[in-house]
Formats: structure tokens, C-alpha cells, sequence
């Protein structure tokens, strides 16, 4: 937008030294983390620590890449940008798991070598985020929005605990985090409400939606032993933690629209084994290759 | 979707941090207004630019008629004298 001489807005914005004052919007930006203590607590195993920050880290990025598929193919224009606001939030949080876990590991990795060149079984995110649900074949916006609804309720109760952590650039982040969950969980449980109250159409489709989900709830509240282990000492959640507070929201969500908990069996595991120590499934490999396709062709490309 | 066209329009309204009173902004469609709220916070204060949000369905507005602009705004035009320029504003007041 130029408002003739001297009057670009971007220009004005991104002036050096500038005196913002004269801006009514959109001023005030502080940078994530600034003056955060970055020390890693002397009693805390750096490989558990690296593996931990990867695993929330992971659900933020690869539930952000699923977000972002929906980013103009909506059913509305504003959903379009909710969704896509959303998927920013995550990416951000996303951005300083992974670059904390990068600076924890000590061995020179970025928060881009993390997401862009790893291989699927060294991602330890839950498998409920990479569960391709649309927007491409099959693709289906009450199964996503069920998705964030347990997700950001599960999420929201996780960082909320996580604040209290021990290691200080985790508590930061979880504080950063739990403002942006609540209004994902919000956002989430209106729809929801929308959809479970409003037509016989819409209902099904919501039920539907849940019930294709619901398999991959198991999964957030079984603790991996790394994360036990950071439990004990105070610096990670333990997720067991969480259920009965993810039961009770979703339970007083699914009341208020009308609808029943899904009554379908979970998902199982793989000898023991399923997101958090690198197994996934079939739709894993399919987001990966999309995400990771363009950083692995042309390494180092900047823009 | 069939029922796109059948989304009410809102006119959205935000207060700046600086600002003093909500100015409208633009306007978006919602299915309800609890919806159009949270539609009008993802597209209108994504960059930092307000603190407060009022939403009001179009329909609610009354405009004044473009027909009628010169009998509604032209009378007031060379009637300087209704400012009152002859009070002295004490520096401490803002706004004023």
C-alpha cells in the first residue's frame, strides 16, 4: 500500500531507529525469549533433554504442516486465515523446541538441519498430529477440527504444568505457549459446538470426525521413559497427569454439542513402540516428503 | 458449500493500543457473532494492532445516503465560529 510521498507503510515500519509512536497499529513487538537464561541445569542428562524438547517440538511442526494444507482450500475465507494463524503459532513454538534442542545437543544442528533432515523414525512427535486429515483426498475440516480440539486441549494442559519446569527456556516457551493453546482450544471447541449442535448433517459429519481421531487419544497420555525420567526431576510433564483434565474438557465440550465420546478402540502400538520413539504411520512418510522435499533438493537455499 | 452465500457480513471495529476509540477497520463474514469476533481477531489484530474488538452486524447500520451529502455536511462548511478557538486548552489536557 503506498500512500504517496514519503508515505509507505512498510517503509516507515521497517525504518532503523525509527520513532514509533506515531503508529496507532501494530507496534510493540518484543522478540521470543529475550533474556531467557539458556543454561541447561547441571542434574539434567543432555541427550533426555535434546529427545524431549524433539518431541514437543515435533507436535507443534508436523500439526502445523497439517494446518497450513488447509491455508485457501477453507470453507471460508476466514478459516482459511484462522487456520493458517494457528498453524503459525505452532511453527513458532515449534521453532524454539527445536532450536533449544539443537543448542542441548551441542553438536552444531539448527532448528532447520531438525525439521528439514531428519528421517521419519528419528521424529518423536504423537502419531495423532501426521493423521492426514485433508485437505486432499478424503480430506475432511470436522475430523480437523476434531484433531485441535483434543490436541490444543491436551497441549494446553501439558504447557500449563510445563511451566514450572526446572529448565528455564522450557518454562518460557510453555508460558509463551499456553495464551496461544487457549485460543486454539477455543477456537476448536466453538466449532465443534457448531457443528454437534447444528444440522443432522453437521452432527454426523462431527461424530464422524471424532471418531476417526479418537484411536490416536491413547497415545498423549502413556509416558515415554524419557519423559518420566525428566518428570522425576522436575523438568518435563509427565503426560499421565494430564488425562483427567483432558477428559474433563472434552467431556464438558462434547456435553454442551450434543455429542457422545467416541466408543472405538485405540490405536495400537508397535511392540510397545509408537510416536515418541520414532514410529509412525503410513501418512508420516507422505508429509514428510512434501515438507522436507524442497530443503533436501536444494540444501541451503535461502529466499 | 451451499450455504456460503448465507453468512451474515459484520462490520468489525478495533481500539489500538494508543487509541482512544475503536475505528472501523473493515468487515468480514460470520455465521454468528461469537464467530465473526474471533474471525475479526485472526484477521484484524494478527499484527499486533489492537486491544479491543467490536463486531456489529451490516445490517444494524443506518448510513447517511450519499444523495443527501450536501444538505447533511455542506451547511457546516464556512462556520468556523462553531469552534470554540477562544478557550486557552491547558497543556495537561490530552484529547481534549
Amino acid at each position: 500500500m503506498n500512500l504517496g510521498d514519503g508515505e509507505n507503510a512498510y517503509d516507515a515500519l521497517t525504518a532503523a531507529g525509527s520513532d514509533a509512536s506515531h503508529w496507532a497499529f501494530g507496534t510493540g513487538f518484543s522478540p521470543a525469549l529475550s533474556g531467557v537464561d539458556r543454561s541447561v541445569p547441571s542434574d539434567v542428562d543432555r541427550d533426555d533433554l535434546f529427545a524431549y524438547c524433539l518431541m514437543l517440538g515435533d507436535d507443534a511442526l508436523i500439526l502445523s504442516q497439517r494446518l497450513m494444507g488447509w491455508c485457501s482450500r477453507a470453507p471460508e475465507l476466514e478459516e482459511d486465515v484462522a487456520l493458517a494463524n494457528i498453524a503459525l503459532d505452532l511453527l513458532g513454538q515449534a521453532r524454539l523446541l527445536l532450536a533449544r534442542a539443537g543448542d542441548v545437543e551441542g553438536a552444531g544442528r539448527t532448528e532447520d538441519d531438525l525439521a528439514y533432515l531428519r528421517h521419519e523414525h528419528e521424529f518423536r512427535n504423537v502419531r495423532l498430529v501426521e493423521l492426514d486429515c485433508g485437505p486432499g483426498p478424503g480430506g475432511d475440516f470436522a475430523a480437523t477440527i476434531a484433531r485441535l480440539l483434543v490436541f490444543s486441549t491436551w497441549r494446553l494442559a501439558l504447557l500449563s504444568r510445563l511451566v514450572h519446569s526446572r529448565d528455564p527456556v522450557l518454562s518460557a516457551i510453555a508460558a509463551k505457549g499456553t495464551k496461544e493453546l487457549a485460543y486454539h482450544r477455543d477456537h476448536a471447541a466453538q466449532w465443534t459446538l457448531r457443528l454437534g449442535d447444528g444440522t443432522a448433517y453437521s452432527r454426523e459429519r462431527m461424530r464422524a470426525g471424532l471418531a476417526r481421531v479418537w484411536p490416536l487419544t491413547e497415545e498423549l497420555c502413556t509416558p515415554h521413559a524419557i519423559e518420566s525420567r525428566l518428570a522425576s526431576i522436575g523438568v518435563a510433564v509427565d503426560p499421565a497427569s494430564l488425562r483427567s483434565e483432558v477428559d474433563d474438557v472434552l467431556g464438558t465440550v462434547l456435553t454442551e454439542a450434543g455429542l457422545d465420546r467416541p466408543d472405538v478402540p485405540m490405536l495400537a502400538t508397535v511392540g510397545g513402540a509408537a510416536g515418541r520413539h520414532g514410529v509412525h504411520t503410513e501418512a508420516m512418510g507422505y508429509l514428510l516428503a512434501e515438507m522436507q522435499h524442497l530443503a533436501r533438493s536444494m540444501p541451503g537455499a535461502t529466499w | 458449500m451451499s450455504t456460503r452465500s448465507s453468512w451474515p457480513l459484520y462490520e468489525v471495529f478495533v481500539r489500538a493500543k494508543r487509541g482512544l476509540n475503536h475505528v472501523h477497520v473493515g468487515s468480514l463474514h460470520a455465521p454468528d457473532a461469537e464467530l465473526a469476533l474471533r474471525n475479526a481477531r485472526d484477521l484484524y489484530t494478527r499484527r499486533n494492532e489492537g486491544v479491543s474488538i467490536w463486531v456489529v452486524p451490516a445490517e444494524a447500520i443506518t448510513a447517511s445516503s450519499p444523495d443527501e451529502k450536501d444538505p447533511f455536511f455542506s451547511p457546516s462548511g464556512d462556520k468556523v465560529y462553531r469552534h470554540p478557538t477562544f478557550y486557552e486548552i491547558p497543556e495537561d489536557v490530552p484529547h481534549l
